[in-house]
């Protein structure tokens, strides 16, 4: 049987998020678009500065999924990429998540994912499924 | 505009893609993931963002201007070490909202005859 009530709260975890940490999602990734590491390239396109790829936001977010019930449990996983993640650098950014169960299915949770860099909502309808005992 | 006959069409990649565990613990040490013994939820990405690129780069779309709108991943089981990839991507739909081109491929990834994981992107073309 679950532990999991509809409405609970998860604990939020806090990431960090830095140009060192883009350029080895960029490599693992193969995403090596310069605006997540070229500052000015990224400012000749019209961004404030060099952002992070989306899906390193998401892959983190993924972390925090993964962590619930463990690896390999998670079974559907969205996101829409609101805003995105500015990192100037030599500095950290922070990113909170923390997770809320929506919905308490047959051996699985569904859970809201909230993604805040400050107080900017970064990630939006996001929701994962977690296959749980 | 992406041409309106190859909305709907599936395109097969034509390599596989053998999924190694060096790639897995690459991927895993990039987001810092603790456990490497199955690919993260969003590792196919990976795969399937290149294999999209391809195909709409060969539409005539300017990759150029493509932001990521949305993502989704449905997983039937964790990719692992020894699969051999095949993705079969389709241009669900594509429409212009704004001025933006909005493109929504989804992915579907194949070991062999088995379905391991479909993803759905939404890609936004800036005018």
């Amino acid at each position: 049987m679950s532990n999991y009530v509809v409405g609970q709260e998860l604990a939020p975890h806090n990431f960090t998020i830095n140009r060192e940490l883009l350029v080895g999602y960029a490599n693992a990734s193969g995403d090596q678009n310069p605006i997540h590491q070229d500052e000015a390239f990224a400012k000749s396109v019209g961004l404030e500065n060099v952002i992070a790829h989306g899906m390193f936001t998401m892959a983190l977010a993924g972390r925090y999924v993964s962590a619930i019930a463990g690896s390999g449990t998670v079974k559907e996983f969205s996101a829409r990429f609101l805003k995105p993640v500015v990192v100037p650098a030599g500095l950290d950014v922070e990113l909170i998540v923390s997770g809320k169960v929506l919905e308490i299915l047959d051996s699985a949770i569904k859970i809201e994912i909230t993604a805040m860099c400050g107080d900017i909502k970064v990630l939006g309808m996001s929701k994962a499924v977690v296959k749980v005992k | 505009m992406l041409s309106p006959d190859i909305v709907g069409r599936t395109f097969v990649g034509a390599n596989s893609f053998a999924v190694t565990q060096e790639s897995i613990t690459e991927f895993c040490l990039a987001i810092g993931e603790p456990d490497f013994s199955v690919a993260p939820p969003t590792f196919s990405i990976k795969i399937t963002l290149a294999e999209s690129e391809t195909l709409l780069k060969d539409s005539g779309l300017d990759w150029n201007r493509v932001v990521h709108g949305d993502q989704r991943f449905e997983i039937n089981r964790p990719i692992i070490a020894g699969d051999s990839l095949r993705c079969s991507s389709t241009i669900e739909s594509a429409r212009m909202v704004a001025g933006n081109e909005i493109v929504s491929v989804r992915s579907d990834l194949h070991h062999e005859t088995e379905l391991v994981a479909s993803s759905w992107s939404t890609l936004v073309v800036r005018a």
